[in-house]
């Protein structure tokens, strides 16, 4: 197991330098150099010259990639070209914001698209199954943005019971922050849920059909017991790789969410820098996005192997 | 209670005839693919028709979905949307398989160091969240819908690539394969004469899921502002372009949303029907 996981994150590691390199290397391609964005619109050669020197955008690739490089490493992410100011702060302080919202999104998508799946598995063929999995079909089939619009139209304009976008000011109880995350949280989970719910479904049946679950009931214990005990704890197996698994879609969806509800994420402040070409920006919040989503590959693949004995001994 | 009786009985209801589905899919699909084929003749004004008098106008007998706030009629820009949806999926989609089936193919079969090289390079692409992959490509070039289209198609690449190979790993352990070589065919022949001809039916099915993928992710593209431009009626962008007016004049937010909504469940029955008559098996779910 324990040269399993050394593997495991050494090739996590080499992906990340790759990652940087790809990341570096198409950035280098922007249009518009640096320090004519810096110097600004009406700037002389000589000064546009002189900032290039002072940034080293003359020097070779591998020098600036090695400067860029070692400096993300200290926690250096450089500064924004936009903001004028340091984007380690800006970028943890988005993180933050970001995380919570996955968070909440990610508790909603375990119990409610487990809860469904179990449901469904049990009343396989029944109403319940049909509207789980009517329900499933649309949220695979809709457009997250627009289902976050019409969350907004809905619960915003209309019935005036949540904010529809933004952050709570600081000052505020925590009622009102809370009502902040509850519109994009359930936008980045409707998709999930659907997803979820619809690998625990299918694993629930299969465990229902198998031998220890007939045996359990001709024992005579109550159907409660069956399925929490029996059948949903091996149940569950694939689902908890799955749910890991999903983080990817988590952040593909957080910055979409983002961008509908106006919520000052990691996302947003992507999207913000692309808008505006800030190339530093730009490496640095897709470093950390992507080594977040490695991490939760790590994580996803320990647990697969954790729960997978042929894995651990292999 | 549903026992396993039940849920037997119920594969064998669908297990006989067309299940409805696949009917229910075909219908939406070929709705939507003949509005996108007679999209000019259909509209009932050119979609990019600017009017200062009707701007923000509510649906009325003149303009089914009212009007945006340019004053263009929204029901001609709906339609003509469906278009470059269609073309944003059918395209990326292509350009996916254009890239990863060769390469697949190529690495199933040779194995040994090539192999192992692009399959290392496969992971990597792979650690990339989708929608993040693409905005890396996107980033650094002056947005369109085309681009777009082929950043899509690059996000799907290695997902082709690992099934085309693993598909290749097995057909070429057939015995018509070791015929071919043995007669001396070349290696492109056998690659995309023998092999592949016997590839496609799991290319087919990947194929058709990424379709809606591609759909989704590139309209998500147009509506972080990164895919098509203005005055484009590319639906991700409609409704991007119309969330100012969300209050005032919600039609023109809803309807390019709905039929987009429409357009993907209609391919999405369309594949579940197909994937019930030819491979119950293949009904796993699975990630974008």
């Amino acid at each position: 197991m324990l040269l399993y996981v050394a593997r495991r994150i050494a090739w996590i590691a080499t992906t990340l330098v790759v990652l940087s390199l790809l990341i570096f290397a198409i950035t280098q391609m922007l249009p518009g150099n640096v320090a004519q964005i810096i110097a600004g619109q009406f700037a002389t050669p000589d000064t546009v010259t002189a900032i290039s020197a002072k940034l080293g955008l003359n020097d070779p690739y591998y020098l600036q990639y090695w400067r860029w490089a070692s400096a993300v490493l200290h926690g250096d992410f450089g500064r924004s070209l936009i903001m004028e100011r340091p984007i380690a702060p800006v970028l943890w302080e988005a993180l933050a914001n970001s995380a919570i919202l996955a968070s909440v999104a990610f508790i909603v998508v375990a119990v409610v698209g487990i809860g469904l799946g179990v449901l469904a598995a049990i009343r396989a063929g029944g109403a319940i199954d049909y509207g789980v999995s009517l329900f499933t079909f649309l949220g695979i089939s809709i457009p997250e943005f627009f289902w976050g619009i019409v969350l907004i139209l809905v619960f915003s304009r209309s019935l005036g019971w949540l904010p529809s976008g933004g952050l709570a000011d600081p000052g505020s109880g925590f009622a009102t922050h809370a009502a902040h995350v509850v519109l994009p949280a359930a936008t980045l989970a409707f998709a999930l849920i659907a997803h979820v719910s619809r690998m625990t479904r299918s694993s629930m049946l299969g465990v229902l059909r198998s031998q220890y679950v007939r045996n359990a009931r001709a024992k005579g214990l109550p159907e409660r017991v069956v399925i929490l005990r029996h059948a949903l704890r091996n149940a569950l197996l694939p689902t908890i790789t799955i749910l890991a698994m999903d983080v990817g879609w988590l952040i593909g969806g957080v910055v979409v969410a983002e961008t509908v509800f106006a919520y000052p994420g990691l996302g947003r402040a992507l999207i913000f820098s692309i808008e505006r070409h800030d190339l530093p920006m730009i490496q640095a919040s897709i470093l950390v996005i992507a080594a977040i989503y490695c991490s939760a590959n790590l994580v996803a693949d320990l647990l697969y192997a954790y729960f997978n004995p042929r894995i651990r001994y292999g | 209670m549903a026992s396993a009786a039940t849920i037997a009985a119920r594969q064998e209801r669908q297990r006989s005839g067309l299940p409805a589905t696949l009917l229910v899919g075909l219908c939406l699909t070929s709705t939507v693919l003949a509005l996108a084929a007679l999209a000019p003749l259909i509209a009932p004004y050119p979609y990019d028709e600017m009017s200062v008098l009707t701007r923000l106008k509510p649906p009325s007998a003149a303009h089914w979905f009212g009007t945006d706030d340019f004053g263009r009629d929204v029901l001609s820009r709906t339609i003509m949307g469906a278009r470059l949806s269609l073309f944003m999926g059918f395209g990326a989609t292509a350009i996916c398989l254009c890239i990863g089936v060769p390469i697949g193919l190529f690495a199933g079969y040779l194995r040994g160091r090539a192999d192992e090289f692009i399959m290392r390079a496969m992971d990597v692409l792979m650690s990339f969240p989708p929608i993040l992959l693409g905005l890396l490509i996107l980033a650094v070039t002056p947005p369109s819908l085309w681009k777009a289209m082929v950043a899509v198609g690059i996000v799907y690449v290695p997902l082709i690539v690992r099934l085309a190979r693993s598909v290749t790993l097995e057909i070429a352990q057939e015995e018509f394969i070791l015929a071919a070589r043995a007669r001396g065919d070349g290696t492109a022949y056998i690659l995309f004469r023998e092999i592949l001809p016997n590839a496609w039916p799991p290319l087919a099915v990947e194929a058709g899921l990424r379709v809606t993928f591609a759909i989704l992710l590139g309209a998500a593209l147009s509506f972080l502002g990164i895919g098509a431009q203005p005055p484009s009626s590319d639906w991700g962008l409609m409704i991007s372009d119309a969330r100012p007016f969300l209050e005032t004049a919600p039609w023109i937010v809803l309807a390019p949303g709905i039929a987009m909504s429409v357009t993907v469940i209609g391919i999405n029955l369309l594949g579940d029907g197909l994937r019930q008559i030819f491979d119950p098996g293949l009904r796993l779910g699975r990630t974008g």
